[in-house]
């Protein structure tokens, strides 16, 4: 190879997409490559004339802007442009211009195409084949083993069966003998029964519970049983199981959900084996499951407070082992909920029953199920309608601040706007509340907003959930009958808008400003949820969390086709980069925060926050132009 | 008027390439000659150019020879390295260790090409009808000349736009420079690293005659863009 491909090779290869590329493919771009220089301030291409070839940045910088002459990105060194020309009738779309002397790489059209269609990384990376992002999520999600293992995978033999009119003498027989810590319990069915499986013996029979060794001890000897106890007398109302092609990340959050450590597998009807908790903490994934169960088990405040440092580890590793956001969303949420309902409990066992009727909900990104590591408190208390505050209050009030102050000293601080049940405003009886919303949707103000964007993100933890649902209702059938509100709302979420992009060692503004990091929480994800929310309302949502509440606005086919889907992307995305900044904090010790400085942001990283955040501003200009501004 | 005549090369240089290719006996000197030279009043935008670089066995004409060549062709709106060409070929007295770990070209390397002789026509014929690029030309022109009058029996000279010496019109010349060297301060470096430096090229890591060539290219294309206009007459430019 002569050395200027050689020299022409060796820097492609450092910057994305071309670091990915195969290295025969690198030598034949590399030796297609032809140079041209462009001084400072000087146009490279104009809108819509003919463009021949991909170009890459060697050194200088580049301006590109849209066809109004909006400022669409800022390039340097390592950086493509053009391809939307080329993609597109071989007309320049974006037009450029030089804003430092620059030595620009050009590929021609022809090496592109075959690229293009040859290397699907690349297809991707031009958003050849749809959005880049989309591709990056996508990619993310194949790589993570524990969404993809199946729970099948983790069966080890199969299942010891009995038939429930058995005695618990014959079943605890059987499990020592089978060295099993658990056991299916079965009976008799027919052909019509549609959970009915066709066992060895050739007859029908269903699963009608499980039995493990806790409940020898539990169910059998605490509550007076004997050897001589039916199985049937004994077992479980209900029997949680799992299909066998479940992932085995569904199969912890049913254990986590329930609180089980065993579940049956079930291979369509028949069970085909048994997993317990010990075979998932063996498929790595365990530390947040191990959590949950030891944070059921403390005594009081200080034994809570020492499982923080486990909560750490159990963040760290879900993110190392490459979990979606919604997989750490969801155990740091779990993880925070038991330790309100640990902390409830405690408090129950100290103050006494409740005098009437409660529900115990959390709000904001508990609700949403998006907990990262930092973040702070937002609780309140639902009643009864027939709590008297006279005589009920003090304990309520009591309850209210031994979760608060104990949640605190757990490292979830005190909310700084006061959203918490210690709050009288925030513990109050059913109605008020069925009033306090009915009165933000019908007549908002700002303060009434900032309450709707916190509180009708809401989620019961423990007593009444129905409380909880009731006040879902409300807020589901009433905001999508209140344009007005919804239009309040929609203004509200464009109050914070993303930046541009990044620029060398710069976090780039719509204006072309600099600014030396940003708040990926306040400049991406916050603003993303609020729009979410505000389609949401619009439908008649009842759920909380961001993913599923972009499903029912999918299903209700409000949003122009595929934005729903870059949504979901570009959510994705800047929450796993929000998160792995937190980690990267932790491993450092460091406190986790939300400003990610552009040294740390890796090149292939920046090209998907760039349009993570144009998903961003595109999605806030739709609801300006969807709930317009009323005329004054 | 007389006296301009017999030393602006830009009225010179066609007359002595037309004169050439009247009276050259050797039939790839002859060709090249006949391409001829563009109108000295061409817009330098619309002049095909080549960008030719040797690496030779030392500095010295007489005593040394060329070990490497390379060439690249443009235009002042783009470079076409994938076009260009190189060759490594055999002088005729044995390289010196020196001018080895210069160049990075080995003693086998050296003893499995060719003569020069053996690629001549094909470089010629590579430069005809292009204005020729170097940086320095006082290694690309006596080498070229000497290594063909050797081979041939004729002298091989033609116009070349020398970016060394544009380099030294722009830094040497103005009032602070002259000023700086009556203090005693080193004159700036016109070196082809240099040179790129001040435009904000990049460093190229090798001695190449290939990428020196690119590199040379890719200088006269910021200087054009700097100091001149792509309007330039050719003629004014070459020496």
């Amino acid at each position: 190879m002569e050395a200027e491909v050689q020299e022409i090779r060796e820097h492609l290869r450092r910057f994305p997409p071309f670091d990915r590329l195969e290295s025969a493919w690198l030598d034949r771009i590399a030796a297609s490559v032809e140079v041209a220089y462009y001084r400072d301030g000087t146009s490279i291409q104009a809108y819509g004339e003919p463009i021949d070839s991909l170009r890459y940045v060697r050194s200088g910088a580049v301006e590109v802007y849209r066809h109004n002459g909006e400022l669409y990105n800022r390039l340097s060194e390592g950086d493509i442009f053009g391809q939307a020309g080329l993609l597109h009738k071989q007309r320049v779309r974006f037009p450029a211009k030089a804003i430092e002397d620059t030595l620009l790489y050009l590929i021609p059209a022809e090496v592109f195409d075959r690229l293009c269609q040859e290397d699907d990384h690349f297809a991707d990376f031009v958003e050849l084949s749809g959005p880049r992002l989309k591709a990056t999520v996508e990619q993310n999600e194949r790589e993570n083993d524990m969404m993809v293992t199946r729970v099948r995978r983790l069966v080890s033999r199969s299942p010891v069966l009995i038939e429930q009119t058995g005695l618990v003498r014959d079943a605890a027989r059987l499990m020592t003998e089978q060295q099993v810590s658990a056991i299916l319990l079965t009976e008799r069915s027919s052909i019509e029964d549609d959970r009915a499986f066709v066992g060895e013996d050739g007859s029908h029979w269903r699963v009608a519970g499980i039995l493990t060794d806790h409940d020898f001890r539990v169910r059998v000897l605490a509550a007076g049983g004997s050897g001589d106890t039916r199985l049937d007398q004994i077992k479980h109302a209900q029997v949680i199981a799992i299909q066998a092609d479940e992932s085995v990340y569904e199969a912890m959050l049913a254990m986590l959900r329930n609180n089980v450590h065993h579940l049956p597998v079930l291979q369509r009807r028949r069970p085909i084996g048994v997993v317990h908790l010990s075979d998932i903490v063996r498929y790595e994934t365990h530390s947040s499951l191990y959590l949950v169960s030891n944070i059921f088990s403390q005594g009081s405040v200080k034994g809570l407070v020492r499982l923080m440092p486990d909560v750490r580890a159990a963040f760290l590793r879900l993110v190392d082992e490459g979990a979606t956001s919604q997989m750490v969303g969801e155990a740091m949420s779990s993880i925070g909920r038991s330790l309100i309902r640990r902390l409830i409990e405690l408090a129950e066992q100290e103050l006494g029953p409740p005098p009437v009727p409660y529900c115990f909900m959390v709000n904001g990104s508990m609700a949403r199920n998006d907990q990262t590591i930092s973040t702070d408190q937002d609780n309140a208390l639902i009643l009864d309608d027939t709590f008297d505050p006279e005589r009920h209050d003090a304990w309520f009030k009591a309850l209210a601040s031994r979760v608060s102050d104990g949640l605190d000293a757990c490292g979830y601080p005190y909310c700084d706007g006061g959203i918490m049940a210690t709050n009288d405003k925030w513990r109050q009886p059913l109605s008020v509340w069925r009033g306090y919303f009915e009165e933000w949707i019908s007549e908002p103000d700002p303060e009434r907003l900032l309450h709707s964007s916190i509180f009708f993100d809401l989620d019961p933890v423990h007593g009444e959930e129905r409380f909880v649902e009731q006040l879902q209702d409300l807020v589901a059938e009433r905001a999508s009958r209140s344009p007005r509100f919804l239009a309040a709302m929609a203004r509200n979420a464009l109050n914070r808008t993303p930046p541009l992009g990044f620029f060398r060692t710069f976090v780039m503004e719509e204006d072309g400003k600099h600014n030396n990091s940003i708040n990926i929480k306040r400049r991406g994800t916050a603003p993303l949820v609020d729009v979410i929310r505000v389609h949401a309302l619009a439908v008649g949502s009842r759920s909380q969390n961001s993913f599923d509440r972009l499903d029912d606005i999918t299903r209700a086919d409000t949003l122009p086709a595929g934005q729903a889907d870059k949504l979901r992307y570009a959510l994705e995305f800047l929450s796993m980069v929000r998160i792995r900044h937190q980690a990267h904090d932790l491993k450092h010790h460091h406190s986790p925060d939300n400003n990610i400085e552009p040294e740390n942001v890796s090149d292939a990283e920046r090209h998907n926050l760039k349009d993570a955040f144009q998903v961003l501003s595109n999605a806030q200009k739709f609801l300006r132009f969807r709930y317009p501004t009323p005329g004054r | 008027m007389a006296r301009r005549d017999t030393t602006d090369p830009s009225v010179t240089w066609p007359r002595y390439v037309a004169d050439r290719a009247d009276r050259c006996r050797d039939p790839a000197l002859r060709a090249f000659y006949a391409a001829g030279l563009p109108n000295p009043a061409t817009p330098i935008a619309d002049v095909e150019m080549v960008a030719l670089d040797f690496e030779t066995s030392g500095l010295d004409v007489h005593d040394h020879a060329i070990v490497s060549v390379g060439l690249v062709p443009f235009t002042l709106g783009r470079i076409r390295p994938a076009a260009g060409r190189y060759w490594v070929v055999r002088p005729p007295r044995p390289l010196d260790e020196r001018s080895i770990r210069f160049h990075r070209i080995t003693h086998a390397e050296v003893a499995r090409a060719p003569d020069l002789e053996a690629i001549l026509d094909e470089l010629l014929s590579q430069l005809a009808g292009k204005i020729v690029v170097v940086h320095y030309r006082g290694i690309e022109r006596p080498f070229l000349d000497a290594a063909v009058l050797a081979r041939r029996g004729e002298r091989c000279l033609f116009p070349v736009i020398d970016t060394m010496q544009l380099e030294a019109q722009f830094v040497r010349r103005g009032g602070w420079s002259r000023l700086r060297r009556f203090f005693g301060s080193p004159a700036a470096s016109i070196r082809l690293g240099d040179c790129r430096a001040r435009y904000g090229l990049p460093t190229y890591s090798a001695h190449h005659a290939k990428l020196d060539a690119l590199a040379t290219a890719e200088l006269l294309q910021a200087q054009i863009a700097r100091h001149y206009s792509p309007d330039t007459p050719i003629g004014e430019l070459w020496t």
